[in-house]
């Protein structure tokens, strides 16, 4: 593997609620081109890493790298404006509000000054229609609702915006959680294009399945620790979902649905 | 890797039109614009009139600009209270602060004797203060704006009220109108505009004139000016201007807003001090109108605002609405009002009229949006 500069490094990074240790001592490292996957149950601590990457929470103890230079963000307009994008579980969509209304939402593109300044609506519809269609998704009226949109394509429009505005960090979060097999699969080939576009990405997730295809890396949460880092090629999809999941708890799953099926077949047996 | 194909490749005529794109009729189009419904009643309630009171001289020339007068006058605080609804909020307090800053106008003037222009400007002054209180409380406190604007409707009322006796010991100030000629900020706020062209075409015989051989009508109101000019410029913001999209947005969901850049709150106390200062430009008008202030002026007309907003297809819940459909529905609101009065029904009738108009507005509302968010 290459070995540059990582895109973005947290160092040993804490967060302390009060009493509550959400996070402690994590470490990793995400090089650009590359997807690095963040797993974990619930409560894991996901959603307090994603929150400390993009400015939400600031650590309580260590210290975050972009690029090679420490940064501390104020707020997450702060953590946006240096590059890292994140594309949050509820979407940051607004149903009623057109396609391209919303891919400009906050940073609309502007022609005329003074009291004529307006909104550059012919360029900002074809800016969105063909950011769109980069990404294979072929939206006849970038004026019409986003609510027409499917989920898929919804997470697609958030994450095209959040490239075309110049993202070099990527953090994703649960993007495929609530979507169906056909339409995850556009938002991981988007994730897969994404990466070879040099971006840095973080893609927070509870799917294995989703995870492995388009991942480099891995990175286990439990109870708010790290449980390591992996390259994809030291590591299993098996043994992800192992370590995941807690072996032992499988394990006994795994006896339990043995047990579950003796007794299926025994009950055929006798009919 | 399967390669994405440019867009140009999807599209080999190359930036033309999507062929899949039908072109759907005007009316078809026009069906998913919010104020489709009020234009729909506008015309509605204009026929039923044409057929009702005519002959009746409320279509004559000044028969129009008294409905019209009615109608802007309501359509001043609709456009804000638009604006406000499709960021997400409401303002209860408009009717009361268009006593108080009526009582902030004459007061002065009437008691101290100030200028107009400097009581107008303190009124003024005080409305953007209420209106940044109020933004500042919502956003501060979390609150829905309703209680916030609720507590100043009774505050600002209590005010108006309070500040008056105690200062003149009356609850009315008449006598303003000698102090208007002359003013530069109080012209802006009286009389008519355009009456040369008025009395050109009177004497051209275009409009009719009365037995002193005046015409009919003599200019347009200023207040329909204000209207206007105010509904022209809430429907430029709202269409054209990146501002227009930030309160589409804070009113859409204002936590997605947020995470996208948009200032939510300084667009909610900005919309919210619009609001208190249209409610000044109402109060302005009435008090140059009538020479008069009272601490009563304005009763439940920030819910005759939100009337006509929600008539003019706006969601109470934001994020959708238009400042045409809202002064389409003071439209509505003042060709009812004046034409229950020229038909010879009794007035007693005009409130029953007005709220079943409001049920079907939100029902007519609750289903076009269903309609928009399908698939078209």
């Amino acid at each position: 593997m290459t070995e540059h500069k990582p895109m973005i490094e947290m160092c040993n990074v804490s967060k302390h609620f009060g009493s509550v240790i959400a996070l402690s001592d994590i470490s990793l490292k995400v090089h650009s081109g590359e997807v690095m996957c963040l797993l974990g149950d619930n409560g894991a601590g996901k959603s307090t890493l994603i929150k400390t990457l993009s400015g939400v929470h600031k650590p309580t103890h260590g210290e975050m790298l972009l690029d090679g230079k420490p940064v501390r963000f104020k707020s997450p307009a702060y953590a946006l404006d240096a590059g890292i994008a994140t594309v949050f579980q509820d979407l940051a969509m607004i149903p009623l509000m057109s396609i391209t209304r919303n891919f400009f939402m906050g940073r609309e593109p502007t022609v005329g000054w003074g009291p004529m300044k307006r909104i550059d609506w012919k360029y900002a519809d074809r800016i969105a229609k063909q950011e769109m269609a980069k990404i294979g998704i072929d939206v006849r009226d970038p004026g019409q609702a986003v609510g027409t949109l499917s989920g898929g394509e919804r997470q697609c429009v958030a994450i095209a915006r959040a490239v075309y505005f110049g993202a070099k960090v990527l953090i994703l979060d649960e993007p495929t959680s609530a979507l169906g097999v056909k339409q995850a699969s556009v938002v991981l080939r988007y994730i897969a294009k994404a990466r070879a576009d040099g971006l840095a990405v973080i893609f927070i997730t509870h799917n294995v399945h989703h995870a492995y295809p388009v991942a480099n890396a891995f990175t286990l949460l439990k109870r708010g620790g790290s449980l390591g880092s992996f390259r994809k090629e030291e590591i299993t999809r098996e043994e992800v979902l192992n370590m995941m999941a807690g072996g032992a708890e499988l394990e006994s799953l795994d006896a339990e649905l043995a047990e579950f099926q003796r007794s299926d077949q025994q009950q055929s047996q006798v009919a | 890797m399967n390669s994405t194909p440019s867009p140009e490749a999807n599209n080999p005529a190359g930036g033309q039109q999507d062929e899949r794109l039908r072109k759907l009729p005007f009316w078809k189009r026009a069906l998913s614009r919010p104020e489709f419904g009020a234009l729909a009643g506008t015309i509605l309630v204009l026929a039923f009139f044409l057929v009702v009171a005519s002959g009746t001289g409320m279509f004559t020339p000044s028969g129009i600009v008294v409905f019209l007068e009615v109608a802007a006058q309501l359509g001043i605080i609709a456009t804000a209270a638009a604006l406000l609804m499709i960021g997400g909020e409401f303002d209860l307090s408009i009717g009361s602060m268009i006593g108080l800053a009526g009582v902030l106008i004459a007061i002065p003037v009437v008691q101290y004797g100030w200028p107009m222009w400097m009581a107008i400007l303190l009124a003024f002054s005080c409305a953007g203060l209420v209106g940044w209180a109020n933004g500042y409380l919502v956003n501060r406190t979390g609150l829905p704006s309703f209680i916030v604007t609720l507590a100043f409707l009774f505050i600002l009322r209590g005010l108006a009220i309070g500040i008056s006796r105690l200062l003149t010991g009356r609850t009315q100030i008449g006598g303003v109108q000698d102090h208007i000629p002359g003013d530069w900020l109080a012209s802006l706020f009286s009389g008519e505009v355009g009456t040369g062209l008025f009395n050109w075409m009177a004497s051209h015989g275009w409009i009719g004139t009365n037995f002193a051989g005046n015409p009919a009508v003599t200019g347009i109101p200023v207040s329909i000016v204000w209207w206007l000019g105010l509904t022209a410029l809430a429907t430029w913001i709202l269409l054209f201007t990146p501002y227009g999209n930030w309160i589409f947005a804070s009113g859409g969901d204002a936590n997605a807003a947020r995470n996208s850049g948009v200032p939510v709150r300084r667009v909610k106390v900005s919309l919210f001090m619009f609001t208190a200062l249209s409610a000044t430009v109402f109060a302005c008008l009435q008090v140059m109108d009538t020479g008069s202030a009272d601490t009563l002026r304005g009763m439940l007309k920030e819910l005759e605002a939100i009337i006509a907003v929600v008539i003019g297809g706006a969601l109470l819940t934001g994020g959708y609405g238009s400042a045409i459909g809202a002064a389409l529905g003071a439209l509505i609101f003042g060709m009812v009002q004046m034409g229950i009065f020229y038909t010879g029904v009794n007035t007693d009738w005009f409130k029953v009229f007005l709220g079943v108009m409001l049920l079907v507005a939100v029902l007519f509302n609750n289903f076009m949006r269903k309609k928009a968010l399908e698939a078209k």
